[in-house]
């Protein structure tokens, strides 16, 4: 990971606060990124800077640009009357002050949603309040809102594929415009995670994972996008990229990442070849693989530091829990699906019964009866679509999440394990160095003094980069507890407005045939 | 015990509109249900402990009142098949509805079977129906001679009469219009025993998910955890609240229109039933006629003679069925009436009822920071 010094940091907002260090990230300070963290700064600007914890620069290393030329077609407009995309969407940049947190609603809400924006005072540096007057998209909010839309089938047959356009709209002034959008396809939203996952995680940092690959559905969409499987497949796929954009965007180090600039704004993307290893199955595999080969490490981490345990503990079984979940509403939006069979084949008899009835007023309440009954087939596929889109895609995020947080820690483990590997390899300097000593040859020996020098400075990169990553996974575990309590509650309080409002139409539906019941005579 | 039934007609000396099939008792595989009549005179009440096979005994004297003309006329109360505990799924299926829950509906089939027979004019006249509703010792268990009422389309024979011709467009257009409305309502009372099931098994999975959201709950001061499993906590009374409503929903269903559209189903298949009669009973003429046409002298006479019978139990029967016919279309629309307005007033009131209940978890929630 060569680090790269001619990358430009992202423009800074204008507006200095005080308190701050020097700004200039990685600017030919370090190649292996050994000074970045004498310089604390500011990553979420405006926020209060948390004292101790040394945030890193997200462009220390870069991918090198590929040359290739894009296959990807897009339209590359940036088009600004996407206002309503984003009247749902709300994402804000959480700090890792504790004490004040963001609200972040990852999924599109209906009703009223508390949203809490920054107020940057360029006077003070205080910590803000978080519970701000609701402004809508003040100039002075941090609001970075993203929207996945307009799914698009483009080309024909085996090679078809589909393309969404994602639209960002923005205050922050490291970006080209306040609104823009362009096209995507999936395997651009892989490719930005494994370039992601190749950087951030070293730092221990929870990368949200993408949907999984699926043949299956992504065959059914090539030959024809109209069945409802389809329309499905491209539905959750849809909700869960947005879902996945929403999460990237709201990680304050992750923002700062030029590739999730770029694929935000830029208008072609090189295509995303090496995404073969993250299906579904594969990006499990690529974690247990972590997993398994820290365990095969001969040196076992003895852990000073209890919280990483029991924390590893919890994740496991909340894993497992989550598991448990899942398949109970995975049963239960099954029945509900069942339930709009049956129902639609049972007001089809009640019409044919309400056709063939004598009785004027007895055929009209039944005819009306079918009526109901068919308009309570679409409550009840409204219910069912809330019951997948609202708990089970929950479910399924979070489990993928928590894959996710093992990886980091297993990502520190690895950093300790390097820290100790250094430490010995310092160890069979020093003792080569004293057998020169001892056989005396003079030149041998300033190489090996050099040698150790070296190496007593790996040591202590390593020391310092295995403190940085624990404090990381600290921070980000502390960052996913909190936004885990955020994001259920919200989604409860989504559900609940969307039950309400059923029953409330299902009592307008009785309502409306009491009547003609009564009036059979 | 009375073994046999000797006079035919009476006065019933319970109140038909308050005959009532309180509860039932399982003895090992086979259910007892207990009756419980009020008398006319005065007050009082006869409590009967009667089995299934002493519902059938009652429905076979009915079956057999040969010397009441134009029995054969009459649309009999139709009484649910038999039920059983531990009842294999073809019972089962048979069953429909009746067989759902812990037999309630069962009982309340069998009392409206029973005030059905109690009100009818002719029927309510057997001795065998005081003797049912009054008698502390059980009814005699002694076959009644098999006659040809019991079972419609037997033969394969007698399924081709089915078709036969009418001359009566009266009863022509009764015929198809029952053809027609005994599928549609069979075929719709089994559709909406489907929609309930999966309404039960929806309630069931919704309390699954709330037992298991319990797990969920994580212990520790940490106010995120705390939030979390508030979160969780809430959720699962949610479900809970959904596991009731469903429930609720699904009983409502079955205990109005369920069981309205179980009685209209067989019904309308007792009508079809003496339909057919009537229509054997005209091929019978359409035969005793050509036969007494084609007589030879010697035989002219008695083949006038049962040509005349029939025409005569054919004139009876036409009378009583049009009569029953008039009856029944008045009464199926008035029972469809109630069990539709039932249905609708209970579901309208749950659905009140849980849209309270949302509000409140809403509010609740709310208001958890």
């Amino acid at each position: 990971m060569a680090a790269s010094s001619d990358r430009i940091p992202p423009p800074f907002p204008a507006t200095e606060e005080p308190g701050v260090g020097p700004s200039d990230v990685a600017d030919g300070d370090s190649d292996e990124g050994e000074d970045i963290f004498s310089n604390p700064m500011a990553v979420s600007r405006g926020v209060s800077q948390p004292d101790n914890v040394n945030e890193e620069p997200p462009d220390l290393f870069s991918d090198e640009e590929e040359a290739s030329s894009t296959t990807v077609k897009s339209n590359g407009v940036h088009s600004d009357d996407d206002n309503d995309l984003f009247a749902e969407a709300h994402v804000e940049l959480s700090t890792d002050t504790p004490g004040s947190s963001a609200r972040k609603e990852p999924s599109t809400s209906v009703g009223p949603r508390p949203a809490s924006s920054f107020t940057r005072s360029p006077a003070a540096m205080q910590p803000t309040s978080l519970e701000q007057l609701e402004e809508e998209e003040s100039n002075d909010s941090f609001d970075v809102d993203v929207a996945v839309t307009n799914p698009e089938k483009i080309g024909d047959g085996m090679n078809a594929y589909v393309a969404y356009k994602v639209s960002t709209r923005t205050s922050l002034a490291m970006f080209r415009s306040k609104t823009f959008s362009v096209r995507r396809r999936y395997s651009d939203f892989l490719g930005l995670y494994e370039k992601l996952s190749v950087k951030q995680s070293l730092h221990g940092c929870i990368i949200p994972p993408p949907p999984e690959k699926s043949v299956v559905g992504m065959t059914k969409v090539k030959v024809g996008m109209d069945d409802p499987s389809s329309v499905e497949f491209v539905e959750r796929r849809r909700a869960a990229l947005e879902r996945y954009l929403q999460r990237v965007v709201s990680h304050p180090s992750l923002l700062q990442d030029p590739d999730v600039r770029e694929f935000l704004e830029k208008e072609e993307l090189p295509r995303a070849v090496s995404t073969q290893a993250l299906s579904g199955a594969g990006f499990l595999k690529m974690i247990n693989k972590a997993s398994d080969a820290v365990n095969k490490m001969t040196i076992k981490m003895n852990e000073s530091d209890t919280w990483f345990e029991d924390k590893f503990q919890e994740v496991e079984n909340e894993e497992q829990q989550l598991r448990k979940l899942q398949a109970v509403v995975d049963s239960l939006v099954n029945h509900r699906k069942e339930l709009c069979g049956s129902t639609a084949v049972f007001a089809k008899s009640m019409a044919m019964l309400g056709n063939s009835e004598d009785n004027t007023a007895l055929s009209r309440a039944l005819s009306q009866l079918a009526e109901v009954e068919d308009k309570m087939e679409q409550l009840h596929q409204e219910q069912a679509a809330s019951d997948f889109f609202i708990f089970a895609e929950l479910l399924a995020d979070y489990i993928r999440l928590l894959g996710a947080m093992r990886g980091c820690f297993d990502q520190r483990v690895r950093a300790w394990q390097r820290w100790q590997e250094a430490q010995s390899t310092l160890q069979k300097k020093r003792e080569a160095e004293a057998k020169l000593l001892w056989a005396n040859k003079p030149d041998k020996l300033q190489q090996a003094k050099e040698e150790i020098t070296e190496w007593e400075a790996r040591v202590t990169q390593h020391e310092r980069d295995f403190d940085r990553i624990g404090m990381t996974v600290r921070k980000e575990v502390l960052r996913f507890e909190k936004e885990k309590a955020k994001d259920f509650r919200s989604q409860i309080v989504k559900y609940l407005e969307a039950m309400l409002q059923s029953q409330q139409r299902l009592v307008k539906f009785w309502e409306a045939f009491l009547p003609e019941a009564k009036a059979i005579a | 015990m009375m073994e046999e039934v000797k006079e035919v007609t009476s006065t019933l000396s319970v109140d038909r509109d308050n005959i009532n099939v309180t509860e039932v008792l399982k003895d090992g595989d086979s259910l007892t249900f207990l009756i419980v009549s009020q008398k006319l005179s005065g007050t009082g009440e006869y409590h009967v402990a009667r089995a299934y096979d002493d519902f059938e005994w009652l429905q076979q004297h009915l079956f057999s009142q040969e010397d009441v003309p134009g029995i054969q006329g009459v649309i009999f109360p139709p009484l649910p098949a038999k039920a059983q505990v531990n009842a294999s799924a073809k019972v089962m299926k048979q069953l429909g509805f009746l067989g759902l829950g812990e037999w309630q509906l069962y009982c309340k089939a069998l009392e409206t079977f029973l005030r059905q027979i109690a009100a009818h004019s002719i029927l309510s006249k057997n001795k065998a129906v005081e003797i049912f509703l009054t008698s502390s010792d059980p009814p005699g268990r002694q076959r009644v001679r098999k006659n040809i009422f019991n079972r419609l389309s037997q033969a394969v024979e007698e399924k081709r009469k089915e078709g036969h011709k009418d001359v009566d467009q009266f009863f022509q257009t009764e015929r198809d219009q029952n053809l027609v409305l005994a599928g549609c309502a069979k075929t719709a009372a089994e559709r909406f025993l489907d929609v309930v099931q999966t309404e039960q098994k929806i309630a069931v999975a919704c309390g699954h998910f709330s037992a298991a959201l319990h797990l969920c709950v994580e212990p520790g001061e940490d106010s995120d955890k705390q939030a979390f499993s508030k979160a969780c906590v809430k959720l699962s009374e949610v479900f809970d609240s959904m596991k009731k409503n469903m429930t609720s929903v699904a009983e409502n269903n079955v205990s109005t229109l369920g069981l309205g559209m179980d009685l209209e189903s067989r019904y309308q298949e007792a009508e079809k039933e003496m339909l057919f009669r009537r229509t054997c009973k005209l091929v019978e003429l359409e035969s005793a006629r050509r036969n007494a046409e084609k007589a030879k002298p010697v035989k002219k006479a008695a083949m006038e003679e049962v040509k005349k019978a029939a025409e005569t139990e054919f004139d009876h029967i036409c009378g009583v069925a049009k009569q029953e016919i008039a009856r029944f279309q008045g009464a199926r629309v008035e029972m469809l009436q109630q069990a539709l307005v039932q249905w609708c007033e209970k579901q309208l009131l749950t659905a009140k009822e849980s849209a309270e209940q949302f509000n409140q978890h809403l509010q609740t929630l709310r208001g958890m920071a």
